[in-house]
């Protein structure tokens, strides 16, 4: 087992502190709310020569993935950060990176999308996101959000697809919690060096990158991208299990919180999920069989894996921090419902939106979703799903 | 860079190939098989194009007509995609990862300079990339069917300033990218066309690709489609366009020396430019003599504002 290193670090401290142990090769960025500092915190690194990434100060988040993009494809490691309206800025890149197979890393601090216009957290920037063909870790507390971007260029260049690694704005991204760090040596031992097969700096081997792809190719293309979407889930696990093996942190698609014998659940992401798991700590000391299934990998979306965890669970809530709009709750919501149908598993489910734009939500108010799970109480209102702490 | 030499340069393989599917008489590739000469055989370049035109008709899966590496990203983003491939370019280089001279030409129409890319091209100017942005300039959206741009001269009739009973094609004046462009106070910017034996291209070509830092490159490239003249009639258009002063020949170093590059021995009235295109057609008919004398008034203020920074 490889050495630890006890700090006290944010989780924007955190993300900076792996990005300077990985040492890319390019970062191009471009500052916004709460995910700022980590440009910040590279710069700083660079200026002071602990590392010898380039790094490009853009002048938008489109360009920041633009210049990602050019450099990836020129066959260097690397990547960027962002939050909210800048994400959404990049919309359009996002599936430009994913088609053309680049290897990139996004460190996204979730963060509300406008309007009205908010900095606080919540998932609707990363689910408005979740189909650009991008693998997305979510974490729950600074320790997961420096252990996921530890992990997360191994994942990207073994399935060359892009990873994004989101953590919750201000809750995680400027909370300061005890972590465990690496040795800089294992990091980077770990992570290993890039060596593209193909690149456009090849002198011997010239390449043509985003072709102009009539009907004829089109689809060939994009299921390509659904095929390593869906490969990548056992690099997921194989990387996580190495990772685990080494640094004693293992982690899964998802983790299952008393959720052995648990009749009724709680699905939800993010840091939220803490405020969760105490709720079923104190209804547990009850006796009640609650549980907490903390999802980790949102793409690719590991549907049969979250059916088989939720086998023999009476009553789910799903807890989704985005508004989608579909009328028919939440994204992770429908995906968990889709996924709960194709196993042929008939649980109540109780699909809420909860957390936008920063909104608290506290452990008794998980309390309150657990007795309603246990009660049968499933009223959700005018709309098919429950909105919680909010002004009707 | 003063050891051009016309033969030397005309006899360099093509690195824009033919095969592809632009248009006869099309100005862009003439600009771009040109501009690509400049590349010194011994060194490597990586074109970042884009979405325009350029890119559908010679990247189209699975042909390239490129012999160098080629990356078509987005529309608006061809400088910002440059500046990453550079950013590597350095990174690697300082690793010793890569020991190869390589260029980095970025390539946009009007539509991706003036317009959709204009933010992405100010910032990469700004930054200093060492970059040419070269934009192949036909004066509106042609890979969209003609519509007009910032780019567009006053007048044009286009698909979204058509000549009416009511309009007389598009009611403003164009943008002046390369003295924006100038005005970045980048090491070298320079407007050219085709004329002569195309030195004047070649040379600026050349200087921009081996002057360190970020330069830019607007080049005059008709449009059979758009501006509506048959394909052999495009180097009478150049030569007009320039002798008119409608398209200066000049160049800008550091964004204040002002050089022009040539000029033409007389002057002719704009009519001469404008009879040679279909776009115009509505202007040359009787009745509209005041429309023509704006735009001759417009391009008489330009070339003597111009004469002022060359202090001629």
């Amino acid at each position: 087992m490889a050495n630890k290193i006890r700090e006290r670090l944010s989780g924007n401290e955190a993300i900076a502190t792996a990005i300077r142990q990985i040492n890319p090769d390019v970062m191009a960025a471009f500052p916004i709310t709460p995910s700022t500092e980590i440009p910040q915190f590279v710069s700083s690194y660079v200026a002071n020569g602990l590392i010898d990434t380039e790094f490009v100060p853009v002048e938008s988040e489109h360009s920041a993935m633009s210049a990602t993009i050019g450099a990836s494809a020129a066959g260097a490691r690397a990547m960027t950060a962002t939050s909210s309206a800048g994400l959404a800025l990049m919309w359009e890149e996002l599936h430009i990176a994913s088609s053309d197979r680049l290897p990139v890393v996004l460190a996204l601090v979730n963060r509300a999308l406008s309007g009205p216009i908010n900095i606080n957290a919540d998932h609707s920037d990363g689910m408005g996101a979740k189909d650009c063909g991008w693998i997305q870790l979510y974490s729950e507390d600074n320790q997961e959000a420096y252990d996921n971007m530890c992990m997360a260029f191994r994942i990207s260049e073994k399935v060359m697809l892009p990873v994004m690694v989101c953590q919750d704005g201000f809750i995680t991204s400027h909370a300061v919690q005890n972590i465990t760090l690496n040795e800089d040596q294992d990091v980077k031992d770990f992570v290993g060096t890039y060596n593209p097969e193909d690149y456009l700096l090849n002198a011997a081997d010239p390449m043509a990158a985003g072709p102009y792809s009539v009907t004829q190719y089109y689809m060939e293309a994009r299921r390509g991208v659904a095929q390593a979407m869906r490969d990548s889930k056992s690099t997921i696990l194989a990387v996580s299990k190495e990772y685990g093996e080494k640094f004693g942190r293992e982690y899964g698609f998802f983790e299952k919180y008393c959720m052995d014998d648990a009749e009724y659940a709680i699905v939800i992401m993010g840091s939220a999920a803490g405020a969760a798991k105490d709720a079923c700590d104190k209804l547990r000391a009850e006796g009640k069989k609650v549980g907490v299934l903390k999802l980790r990998v949102y793409r690719p979306f590991p549907a049969e894996e979250i059916a088989e965890a939720l086998k023999g669970v009476k009553a789910i809530a799903a807890m989704d921090r985005a508004e989608s709009f579909s009328g028919n709750s939440g994204p992770m919501s429908c995906e968990l419902r889709a996924a709960l149908f194709t196993a042929k598993q008939t649980p109540d489910v109780l699909s809420m939106v909860y957390g936008l734009g920063g909104r608290d939500i506290t452990v008794e108010d998980m309390e309150k979703i657990y007795g309603d799970l246990m009660t049968g109480n499933f009223a959700t209102g005018e709309l098919p799903y429950r909105y919680v702490n909010v002004r009707e | 860079m003063s050891d051009y030499n016309f033969k030397e340069f005309m006899s360099r393989p093509d690195r824009l190939t033919p095969g592809h599917r632009m248009c006869a008489g099309c100005g862009a590739t003439i600009a771009l098989r040109n501009v690509l000469k400049a590349v010194k055989p011994e060194d490597h370049a990586v074109i970042c194009n884009a979405t325009s035109c350029m890119e559908v008709s010679t990247f189209t899966y699975p042909y390239s007509s490129w012999t160098d590496s080629y990356i078509h990203n987005a529309f608006e983003n061809a400088a910002a995609t440059a500046g990453g491939v550079e950013a590597a370019y350095n990174a690697l280089k300082k690793k010793g990862k890569i020991d190869d001279t390589f260029k980095f030409i970025a390539v946009g129409g009007d539509g991706g300079t003036y317009d959709i890319g204009f933010q992405s091209l100010s910032g990469a100017m700004e930054r200093n990339h060492d970059m040419v942005y070269v934009c192949y300039d036909n004066e509106a959206y042609m890979n969209t069917g003609i519509q007009r741009s910032s780019a567009t001269p006053m007048f044009a009739d286009t698909t979204t300033t058509p000549a009416g009973k009511v309009s007389d094609g598009k009611p403003q004046n164009r943008k002046d990218i390369t003295e924006v462009i100038a005005a970045h106070r980048v090491p070298y910017v320079a407007q050219t066309t085709f004329l002569g034996n195309f030195s004047d291209l070649h040379k600026k070509a050349e200087k921009a690709i081996y002057t360190k830092g970020a330069c830019f490159l607007t080049i005059l490239a008709p449009c059979p489609r758009g501006w509506r003249y048959d394909a052999e009639n495009i180097m009478d258009i150049c030569k007009a366009a320039v002798n008119t002063h409608f398209w200066p020949m000049y160049e800008v170093v550091d964004g204040e020396k002002w050089t022009l590059t040539y000029e033409p021995k007389e002057k002719w009235p704009i009519e001469e430019f404008l009879k040679l295109q279909g776009r115009f057609k509505h202007l040359l008919k009787p009745g509209k003599e005041e429309e023509v004398a704006m735009l001759q008034a417009e391009v008489d203020r330009r070339w003597e504002a111009l004469l002022k920074k060359c202090s001629l």
